[in-house]
């Protein structure tokens, strides 16, 4: 568990949006920093209310792997996948290049 | 409204269905009537109601004419077939936008419904277009729209709630009987409370979310919106049910919410326990929202139905908890939207030949509002390495003892009872930026969600203080939806005689926008 009390600085927040792939400019830095260190410190409470023994719920219900008979049934087609694409080419999502140029 | 004169717009969806049935008027008639309202008030992000991001009026009248003809052929029918409905912009459409109030999916047409959308199209309901909401439903106002707010009828400076404040305003503002909400937070019955219509988030599972764009994959559920409780029973029966394309779906059936809404409506609650939560009696809110609440359980008491407090003292825990496991699950979920496969894609400016990653931040930038940033920000950091267990952990137990609140609770009373929200609708813009003043308006919706258990607001009257609707809701345990629409009802029915009708019968009539 963390010492410090939580605060989050204009470079924490920068740090965070980079790990999100959020580009912020300058303004939004200024803007989101100060708003999300007094929302941390609100959510912050929690900590230390359940102790060791309680265990955590991600699901409200029982979740166990749900299996189906592998059948074929329709899917959509090449077309219909595509038809939201920003852009396409030769029936596949055409993307901007993913490597850097050091590669 | 004289009798003489058929507006079609005021009547329930149980009235239309009946009408329908026999042989009064037809689905192309009442569709067109539903367009008529929408064309007349519904205006734009600048005027009007705004409750519709899109309205397909060629769709819903092409759908209303098939039901036309199946009904002319002596086809069986489902009750509703032909009654149209409006759909909350979070849930995947064919032929028509779902943006999700997000400018990241602007123009993006899906190419599958979700089953809920293919339920209503399969039992026939004319689908007259796409709500508002706050962006990806992260919101309490629908102020977080990217395409400007929705504004609530009862008095368009005021916010509709949210983030179904469209699906809420369209049918309050008669331009829908039905629509269709998400609840992950209070989504579908916070808009219910402040706009005087009833919503209900049913059972976590009991309704199917494949093909609803997911904020928080363990607290979402879609749910009905209506201005009655019988017309949510008829709408949850319809889009309830398991689906083997949602691996989170409840597959045993729950009772008929129809036949549980009917005798609600007797008003006689002769053995029913009710527990009001003492976190959550309303002390210290709105003094018009604690007293509506008050006059109401007294009524419950009236019709014969026996009252204690019951105490869930974690409650205390749930926004912030709630704070934490949906901004963890939605920096996830949204991680998705990297402008690749669908979604708008910016190319940054002033860089030649950009990555696939610059693109992505830009878009990302360019594509999410405020709230959405400030949540997926907050969710990275709970989901860091080093923050994991104190943030994202702790509010995982929490939860645990929140739903252990709640099965200590209803092993003493059938329902628990709250006001639905510490206020009545407030200002456009008055909580815009303070996320957590909007955030501190969910305290008595958030705790089911967090416990996956069911829960309904129905009208429980005016504010003294500024004549506004306020919520009643009733909490019940998972699976068991039928006791929320049962209680609902006799609500509905105690309060309606002493209104002498329904409580939107006291709305004020909306103005007509220029066209």
């Amino acid at each position: 568990m963390p010492d410090t009390p939580p605060s989050l600085t204009r470079e924490d927040v920068a740090h965070l949006a980079d790990l999100a792939r959020i580009d912020l400019s300058d303004a939004e830095l200024d803007h989101l920093a100060p708003q999300l260190s007094v929302i941390l410190e609100s959510v912050a409470s929690i900590q230390g209310v359940a102790g060791d023994d309680v265990p955590p719920t991600s699901h409200p219900i029982p979740m166990t792997n749900v299996f189906r008979e592998d059948v074929v049934v329709p899917g959509l087609t090449a077309e219909q996948a595509l038809s939201g694409a920003p852009a396409v080419e030769e029936q596949r999502f055409s993307v901007p290049r993913i490597l850097g140029d050091e590669q | 409204m004289s009798a003489a004169t058929t507006d079609w717009t005021r009547r329930t969806a149980a009235e239309l269905a009946d009408a329908l049935a026999a042989g009064e008027v037809t689905s192309v008639e009442l569709t067109r009537a539903h367009l008529d309202r929408i064309a007349a008030v519904d205006g734009d992000a600048d005027s009007g109601v705004h409750a519709f991001l899109h309205v397909d009026a060629e769709g819903a009248l092409a759908q209303a004419r098939a039901s036309d003809e199946r009904r002319a052929a002596g086809a069986p029918l489902h009750a509703l077939d032909g009654v149209p409905i409006a759909v909350k912009d979070v849930l995947a459409t064919t032929g028509l936008p779902t943006t999700c109030g997000s400018r990241i999916l602007e123009g993006w047409v899906p190419p599958y419904d979700a089953t809920v959308v293919a339920k209503l199209k399969a039992a026939g309901l004319p689908i007259l277009g796409k709500t508002n909401m706050d962006e990806f439903a992260m919101g309490s106002s629908t102020e977080h729209s990217a395409y400007g707010p929705t504004r609530n009828p009862w008095d368009l400076t005021r916010i509709p709630g949210g983030s179904g404040g469209g699906s809420a305003a369209a049918v309050a503002a008669y331009e829908a009987p039905l629509a269709i909400g998400t609840d992950t937070g209070g989504s579908i019955r916070q808009p219910g409370a402040v706009t005087g219509t009833v919503g209900v988030k049913p059972t976590y599972g009991a309704v199917s979310r494949y093909g609803l764009v997911a904020l928080a994959n363990s607290l979402d559920q879609v749910g009905p919106v209506t201005r009655t409780v019988l017309d949510s029973a008829l709408l949850q029966d319809l889009i309830g049910g398991h689906d083997p394309r949602d691996s989170t779906s409840i597959p045993q059936e729950l009772p008929s919410l129809v036949e549980a809404a009917r005798q609600g409506a007797t008003g006689d609650l002769t053995g029913l326990k009710v527990g009001v939560v003492t976190e959550l009696s309303g002390e210290g809110w709105q003094p018009g929202v604690k007293a509506r609440f008050d006059e109401t359980v007294a009524l419950l008491v009236d019709a014969g139905a026996e009252v204690v407090e019951v105490s869930c003292p974690n409650i205390v825990h749930a926004i912030a908890a709630y704070y934490l496991v949906l901004p963890a699950e939605c920096s996830s979920n949204l991680a998705k939207f990297d402008a690749m496969r669908y979604g708008r894609r910016v190319l940054p400016a002033g860089v030649e030949a950009p990555s696939a990653e610059e693109v992505m931040r830009a878009s990302r930038d360019e594509g999410f509002g405020d709230e959405v940033k400030r949540r997926i920000i907050i969710g990275t950091y709970a989901l860091s390495s080093g923050y994991y267990d104190a943030y994202y952990g702790q509010a995982q137990k929490i939860r645990t003892l929140i739903a252990r609140d709640f099965d200590a609770a209803f092993e003493q009373v059938d329902v628990l009872v709250s006001p639905t929200a510490p206020t009545t609708a407030f200002k456009l813009g008055e909580k815009l930026d303070d996320p957590l003043a909007m955030y501190a308006g969910d305290l008595a919706t958030i705790p089911a969600n967090l416990a996956g258990i069911p829960g309904i607001s129905v009208p429980a009257g005016l504010a003294d203080e500024d004549g506004l609707p306020v919520g009643f809701q009733v909490l019940a345990p998972a699976m068991a939806d039928d006791r929320v629409y049962r209680v609902g009802a006799a609500v509905e029915a105690l309060l309606a005689r002493t209104w002498g009708g329904a409580l939107l019968a006291q709305a004020p009539e909306l103005e007509e926008v220029a066209r």
